[in-house]
């Protein structure tokens, strides 16, 4: 089962000659990922190691039938290339673009209202369902297919995560980071709906980190629709208060974005809250195999 | 990107606010004549910092004269001025800004930000405002209006009359006029806020003066660090004095650095990694001397530029570096560390853990290099040996 991708995915690349977009489509193609195509302007007719680059997102949907599409066009033409993609009928847009100017993704959370496609980033890894699919820049070899989901705000801290279960014996479902820009596309709560209703999933770790209150919205969703095993961790715990200009932020949020604030309310749902990151991959086996047990 | 006070009010009068009579000077353009020029008196002295706070930290001074306004200003220029705000580092005073100064009969609020949660920007506004805003946010959430609006098309007068209809109460006859005023302020900021990719407007306080007119007392613009290429006249007020020297010379690099207490130099790929790591030092017992993110790309001049940033703060003790390659190359970063080494020697022990792509490779460079690494095998091995050589 899996969310959101698996062996039907078929993914276009957005940005497939670039520096960061070739290299990344290489190791997707290398870890069996289908790509059936890719997207540069100027560049239709080229071929990428075996796959067909097109001008439009609109030519490659229309003769390679394309469900999915990654993005790694630079900041400053990502807005029209996410627009682009679900203007032509993707339903699921992966964005790993970083410093995408925020009034761009107020624009495009707009635009995504109206139209059944779902944005996962930007500013992220992407998503990896181990085995059948990677949809992002995540070093393949460290997944293995297995009962836990996990949904994260960081990328390295990710991989580290997942690599704790792995060597474990403790695979994954799928992977997503969700990125950790102020706008998302896709946050904790989509993801936590999803991984509750795959029933190959067992056990959801949610990574957060300090900022903003995503942790705190999950915590809510969680306490009232999510029935099955979450283990948590926050990072920056132990960061000191960041410099910060004005009030507004903390008034508009309701919240001031610190770890210990999150924790409370992840411990307040039920949450097994980890305190050190290098001890998540033993809390996960930990809680798997007390509910084995039940 | 932050400016200062002076900066962003002569952004406000271009966008159609209405001000107080008032003038900036640094110490070579400050005289009695020029300030008299502004009004007859009395003035608000103002200390232009990055910062807030600066009326409790006396950076804020109401003086009658224009001789006394030439005193207080000369006092305060060329000095450094630490606030609340500042995290212990004092601020270099480079400009005042000299007002004419009024009676503030009520002080308002007025902000301009984005909601993260609505993914919308957002008018807030309170009849409390002042220094106590956040407290008045927590005990009293009622007196904190909000409205979010839209970019395309930007809001009118009208999108804002909901607002503004709650405020004004006890005005009476004059309610009418302040709402539109207030509803009509808005407007104009939230087009600056759209039109120049400001990330926070802040207007605290905003004065009902004893006149009757609204006027904004302070003001501050925060702005998009993203979307600056497409506004160079706002990227050139920039002002690198108010900014930790270290942190602009990682920024130089393309790297994520700040510098605290400890004194444990760390260098992370990635924001959360890097903050985790520093969580493990912490938990284990020790301090970390930095946060540093080498980021996803980084080239081995990149990654030899951050351990020279690190090695600058004689405070560091130890070097620990904890690298999960993803786009990150485990032997960019080896390469990147010999390189390092031959143009600085690093006499503190430094503790190494390599995981994730070329990591194998990654290892062959170090061993190779005959550089003196304590590699650890996992994140907790790594700050334990860390940790070890500080005690």
């Amino acid at each position: 089962m899996a969310i959101l991708v698996d062996k039907n995915t078929k993914l276009i690349v957005q940005g497939i000659t670039g520096s960061h977009g070739s290299f990344h489509a290489h190791q997707m193609l290398e870890y069996g990922t289908r790509i059936v195509g890719g997207v540069t302007p100027g560049k239709g007719g080229q071929v990428f190691e075996g796959v067909p680059v097109f001008n439009t997102v609109k030519e490659a949907v229309d003769k390679t039938n394309a469900n999915t599409s990654i993005i790694y066009v630079p900041a400053r033409f990502a807005k029209d290339a996410i627009l682009e993609a679900a203007s032509n009928g993707i339903r699921l847009i992966v964005c790993i673009t970083e410093g995408i100017p925020t009034l761009d993704m107020v624009e495009i959370i707009q635009a995504l209202k109206e139209r059944r496609t779902r944005l996962i980033g930007p500013n992220c890894p992407g998503l990896i369902t181990p085995g059948e699919a990677k949809v992002g820049i995540m070093p393949g070899y460290i997944h293995e297919r297995g009962p836990i989901g996990v949904v994260s705000r960081s990328g390295t801290l990710t991989y580290e995560v997942v690599w704790q279960m792995t060597t474990r014996g403790l695979g994954q479902s799928t992977v997503i980071g969700i990125g950790g820009d102020p706008i998302l596309g896709t946050g904790f709560v989509d993801c936590l709906e999803l991984f509750e209703q795959d029933q190959e999933t067992e056990a959801i770790v949610l990574i957060g980190e300090i900022g903003g209150t995503a942790e705190e919205r999950a915590s809510e969703f969680i306490q009232k629709h999510v029935k099955k095993p979450v283990i948590a961790f926050v990072a920056g715990s132990t960061a000191p208060p960041g410099k910060r200009m004005g009030h507004a932020g903390a008034i508009i949020s309701g919240g001031s974005g610190t770890a210990s604030e999150k924790i409370k309310a992840l411990k307040k749902a039920g949450v097994h809250v980890v305190e050190s990151p290098a001890r998540i991959g033993e809390a996960v086996c930990r809680v798997v195999k007390a509910k084995a047990k039940r | 990107m932050n400016i200062h006070e002076y900066q962003a009010k002569e952004l406000f009068r271009t966008y159609g606010l209405a001000l107080p009579p008032a003038r900036s000077f640094d110490a070579r353009s400050l005289s009695v004549e020029s300030i008299r020029e502004i009004s007859p008196g009395p003035y608000a002295v103002k200390a232009q910092i990055h910062a807030g706070g600066r009326g409790k930290a006396g950076g804020i001074r109401i003086v009658s004269s224009a001789r006394d306004a030439f005193d207080a200003a000369k006092k305060m220029l060329g000095t450094k001025l630490a606030t609340y705000q500042t995290a212990g580092i004092a601020k270099p005073i480079q400009h005042v800004l000299i007002e004419s100064s009024s009676q503030i009969r009520k002080e308002l609020y007025l902000a301009i930000t984005l909601d993260r949660e609505a993914g919308r920007p957002c008018v807030i506004c309170s009849e409390s405002g002042g220094v106590e805003i956040e407290e008045v946010a927590r005990t009293s959430p009622d007196k904190i209006l909000k409205q979010h609006f839209d970019l395309k098309p930007l809001p009118t007068a009208a999108d804002f009359r909901r607002l503004t209809s709650r405020l004004f109460e006890g005005e009476g006859s004059q309610a009418g006029r302040l709402r539109n005023e207030l509803a009509d302020m808005s407007v104009k900021l939230a087009r600056l806020t759209v039109e120049l990719d400001a990330s926070l407007v802040e207007v605290n306080p905003l004065g009902l003066m004893t006149g009757g007119s609204l006027m904004p007392v302070d003001a501050k613009i925060n702005f998009d660090d993203n979307a600056l290429f497409r506004h160079p006249e706002i990227a050139s007020l920039r002002d690198p004095e108010q900014e930790d020297a270290r942190e602009n010379e990682a920024k130089s690099f393309d790297l994520s650095y700040v510098g605290l207490e400890g004194n444990i130099g760390c260098m992370v790929n990635g924001a959360g990694l890097a903050m985790a790591t520093m969580d493990v030092i912490k938990l284990g017992g020790g301090e970390p001397a930095n946060f540093l993110d080498v980021g996803g790309g980084a080239s081995k001049e990149k990654v030899a530029a951050a351990f020279k940033i690190i090695l600058k703060d004689p405070r560091v003790k130890t070097i620990l570096v904890n690298i999960f390659g993803g786009i990150m190359r485990c032997d960019v970063l080896a390469a990147g560390i010999v390189e390092a080494q031959k143009e600085i020697a690093i006499k503190v022990p430094l503790v190494v853990r390599l995981e994730g792509t070329n990591v194998e490779e990654g290892r062959r460079i170090l061993k190779e290099s005959k550089i003196r690494i304590i590699s650890a095998d996992t994140f907790e091995d790594a700050a334990e040996k860390a940790i070890q050589f500080i005690k």
